[in-house]
């Protein structure tokens, strides 16, 4: 996992298999990062992203909570076909954005 | 019955045996002619099934978890065991976005992503005993 800090936008660029384990780690990053101060959004870059599980989803959901008292966004780019279908499921896609593309998601189009 | 091959597997209640566990699945169930979806399938089900067990049945405790899978035909069966709290009721546990952990991020999908990539899903589990989830795949016949 690499954080880049540009400009109030925190950008996460998350590699391997985001499981239960992974996602304790992830959420003690980024967390931290956002506590420093000057976070107004938090990019996912899930193209390195092999495998995820439910896990994920819970991830993300908390990401947008913390974003949300914050007056803040999450957005994520990367997804592959297979995780598209996971947060679909949940319903998660209405509250977070998606992206195409890592400059979509920078520029804030969506 | 007769299974044309099968294999158990005891880890305790670490979250890094979760990777283990479906890397360990995964190599199992190759000798069925998967594809990369099914495989994945496998892989995400069981993922939920064992982080379940880590998180929810052994939450503080230690103990062990014991993955069996069985291979009959083209249908692989998988069955995850905790020893752990039990579930109280478990239609509950099983409806989308249920979760009793919201603070520990937990998201209430498991039961519904373990449905949505296998065919059956059944749970049995009592509380102080532990619980049981049973899966099976059936693989489509490739060219
Ligand atoms: N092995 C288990 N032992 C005890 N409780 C469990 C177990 N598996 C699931 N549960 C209960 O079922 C609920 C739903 O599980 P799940 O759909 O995987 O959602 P989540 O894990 O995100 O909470 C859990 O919140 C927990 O209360
Ligand atoms: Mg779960």
């Amino acid at each position: 996992m690499k954080l880049e800090k540009t400009g109030g936008i925190l950008i996460v660029r998350l590699d391997g298999e985001l499981d239960h384990h992974y996602a304790t780690k992830i959420r003690e990053a980024v967390d931290g990062a956002v506590m420093v101060g000057d976070v107004r959004k938090i990019i996912f870059d899930f193209t390195g992203v092999g495998f995820m599980d439910s896990s994920g989803i819970g991830t993300l959901m908390g990401r947008y909570k913390l974003m949300q008292t914050l007056g803040g966004s999450v957005g994520v780019f990367g997804i592959s076909p297979r995780l598209d279908k996971l947060l679909s499921m949940s319903g998660i896609k209405k509250i977070i954005s998606i992206y195409n593309s890592e400059k979509e998601a920078v520029g804030g189009v969506s | 019955m007769q299974y044309s091959n099968e294999m158990k597997i005891i880890f305790p209640n670490k979250s890094s045996n979760e990777g283990f566990a479906r890397v360990a699945v995964a190599a199992f169930a190759a000798q069925l002619d998967l594809t990369v979806e099914e495989m994945s399938d496998i892989k995400t089900a069981v993922s939920e099934a064992v982080t379940n067990a880590i998180v929810h049945g052994y939450e503080n405790l230690k103990g062990y978890i014991t993955v069996e899978c069985k291979i009959l035909d083209n249908t692989i069966e998988i069955t995850v065991n905790d020893s752990g709290h039990g579930i109280a009721d478990v239609e509950k546990a099983r409806q989308p976005l249920y979760t009793s952990r919201p603070e520990l991020e937990r998201s209430g999908m498991g039961f519904t992503v373990m449905e949505t990539f296998m065919d059956e899903v059944s749970v049995t589990s009592a509380l102080g005993v532990g619980t049981t989830v049973t899966m099976k795949k059936r693989i489509s016949p490739k060219e």
